[in-house]
């Protein structure tokens, strides 16, 4: 691994000149002489450093969606990791399965207990099948619900991180009623007794993703994305093929980056990720969240439950843009 | 049960008056029913409901016809049918999303994908809510969202039994995430009434998929489907290009929600009014 930043073996095409750069960075800091290349050392490093801010800062609808997939980015359990304590993980839907692409526990973050819920998607292969690739199946949404009512019943409020391309198609999961997980999930949290928190942190893709994001405040990492569709889907439906090109396209029409959502009223907040993207710092992004969902806990935790309800269903009641006849 | 008595065909002809709006059905005199091939006289078959007298195949209808069915004649009062689609994000694919409105508009003859309304079922009053397939697939969008909503409050305000009749792609992509947050809306809508105690019949019929059924389409007090309508989550090809397998026969049909519990009955079209003046009799 380099010391410079992430250069792991996945490398966004991108992010190549900003890889030559620390190759070379690197290079410089391994030789036995690097204290007599400072000067060297620290161009090359404020070189990447506006590089990456650049390209960052200009990134296309269809690079974020790329970056959001980066396998290394951090996931729900290396969040709950860096910015919980006491982490006490719960299982099981108690009907039918343990979902491992929801997980769910106890933690302390900061002064507040919550119940933490959330996508995940596995970092070895192995892990990555179990999980479906962060794609719930029922099951995943009943746990969910479950853990969120004990919530409601011990007054904990509730941390949802968001990573999931869509719920998984399956013929298991349409047997086991996909559909209505998802459905009685958005019914019950919008009228659950205790604040709710959600932050997309990776991927948002559809119902599979609002199933746990009817929140009192929503919020998406810089470089995530979130939608009513995946672009490859999008792209297949309306393009008639999913390629480089129609994805690009899907992409950029379905106004999925953060602060498209933000200006169309989806979501309250962007959580800002350090230079280059949450996988080049994991842990300067999950500090980032971290103080993001401490505030917005602190703001709920003073709100009375009525007021609560009201105002979370309020707050999706309002959403959406009709003309008036 | 009443699903498996019910008549595979009415002793109607063509004499008799068409129940269908007959805008919605520019076609010729004949049709040919797309389940078995037959050659059918127009009127006969909208006299028996759009249902195929041969093999008993229920036909997409148009929400016009689908009032028209379901409501006592005359006794529908449209609610909000002045609320048109926005194009907020400004969306464009191979078109752009108000030119596919416009074209939306003229072939299905509404302002929108779903009409709302009051009416009667057998002397009932009810609200209502019918999507029309023919309008954008039947996607939900702001509108459609907008609207359900809307009627779901004055069936709480009211005190009336609410039902919608689901017919729909899914959610729709030219207002990507404002369409994804109507399914929040109209589930926390169903909240609202479900605590009032209202009544919600949801009455799925061919297809109802994607985010229409991963929201209210599934939140019925009551689920009826009409029978062999594609009923699912993920769409058939979806799954076929996920999984690598065939599906198995009679995958995602109403018979496959019964089976598998998710639905309360399968409903024939002939006796839809009275199986909904029932149960709105015994919790209405």
């Amino acid at each position: 691994m380099a010391k410079a930043g992430y250069s792991g073996s996945y490398v966004l095409d991108f992010e190549q000149p900003v890889v030559e750069i620390e190759k070379q960075i690197d290079a410089l800091e391994a030789n036995p002489s690097a204290p007599r290349f400072a000067e060297e050392l620290a161009t090359l490093r404020s070189t990447r450093d506006t590089l990456l801010t650049k390209t960052y800062g200009g990134l296309t609808a269809w690079q974020t969606v790329r970056v959001a997939r980066h396998p290394a980015r951090p996931q729900t359990l290396d969040h709950v990791d860096a910015m919980c304590r006491d982490f006490v993980q719960l299982h099981g839907d108690r009907q039918c399965a343990d979902d491992p692409a929801i997980v769910t526990g106890l933690a302390r973050i900061g002064p507040f207990k919550v119940m933490v819920i959330g996508h995940q998607k596995g970092r070895s292969t192995a892990e990555r099948i179990r999980c479906r690739f962060g794609c719930a199946n029922p099951d995943g949404y009943r746990k969910a619900l479950l853990k969120m009512q004990f919530a409601e019943k011990f007054k904990l409020p509730i941390v949802t991180l968001v990573d999931t391309p869509g719920a998984y198609p399956g013929i298991e999961s349409e047997e086991r009623g996909q559909a209505e997980a998802i459905a009685v999930n958005l019914r019950e949290m919008s009228r659950l007794r205790t604040p709710i928190v959600s932050v997309v942190i990776g991927e948002g893709g559809s119902g599979g993703a609002l199933g746990i994001a009817v929140a009192d405040r929503v919020a998406m990492m810089e470089h995530a994305w979130y939608s009513v569709i995946s672009p490859e889907g999008c792209a297949a439906i309306l393009w008639k093929e999913a390629n480089e090109k129609t994805n690009t396209l899907a992409a950029q029409a379905l106004s999925l980056t953060a602060r498209q959502n933000l200006s169309n009223g989806i979501i309250d907040a962007i959580v800002p990720e350090p230079a280059g993207g949450a996988h080049r710092d994991p842990r300067a992004a999950s500090d980032a969240l971290q103080g993001w969902i401490i505030d917005q806990l602190r703001d709920l935790s003073r709100v009375d439950p009525d007021t609560l309800v009201n105002l979370r269903f309020e707050k999706f009641r309002r959403m959406g843009s009709v003309r008036s006849g | 049960m009443a699903e498996q008595s019910a008549p595979a065909s009415r002793e109607r002809t063509w004499e008799d008056e068409g129940l269908g709006d007959k805008r919605a059905v520019p076609e010729g005199l004949w049709t040919q029913c797309e389940g078995c091939g037959e050659t059918l006289f127009r009127k006969a078959l909208e006299a028996n409901l759009m249902v195929c007298p041969k093999c008993d195949l229920h036909m997409r209808i148009s929400g016009s016809q689908r009032i028209a069915q379901l409501l006592d004649e005359g006794s529908f009062e449209a609610m909000d049918a002045g609320l048109t689609a926005n194009d907020p994000l400004g969306f464009v694919d191979m078109k752009a999303y108000p030119d596919r409105i416009k074209a939306a508009q003229r072939s299905s003859g509404q302002p929108e994908g779903l009409i709302s309304g009051t009416g009667f079922v057998k002397g009932r009053k009810v609200v209502v809510c019918v999507m029309d397939f023919s309008f954008l697939a039947g996607s939900m969008g702001s509108v459609v969202g907008e609207k359900i909503t809307r009627a779901t409050l004055h069936a709480l305000e009211h005190g009336l039994p609410l039902i919608i009749v689901s017919c729909s792609g899914g959610a729709r992509m030219q207002e990507s995430g404002l369409s994804l947050m109507q399914m929040a809306k109209t589930s926390a809508a169903l909240a609202r009434l479900d605590e009032a105690g209202g009544l919600f019949i949801s009455v799925l019929t061919d297809p109802t998929t994607g985010g229409v059924t991963a929201s209210f389409a599934m939140l019925g007090d009551v689920i009826i489907a009409e029978p062999k309508a594609l009923i699912g989550f993920a769409g058939p090809r979806v799954i076929k290009q996920t999984i690598r397998q065939d599906l198995p026969d009679g995958f995602q049909t109403s018979e496959f929600l019964l089976n598998a519990g998710f639905i309360d009955r399968i409903v024939h079209r002939s006796a839809l009014r009275s199986e909904i003046a029932r149960l709105i009799d015994f919790a209405g």
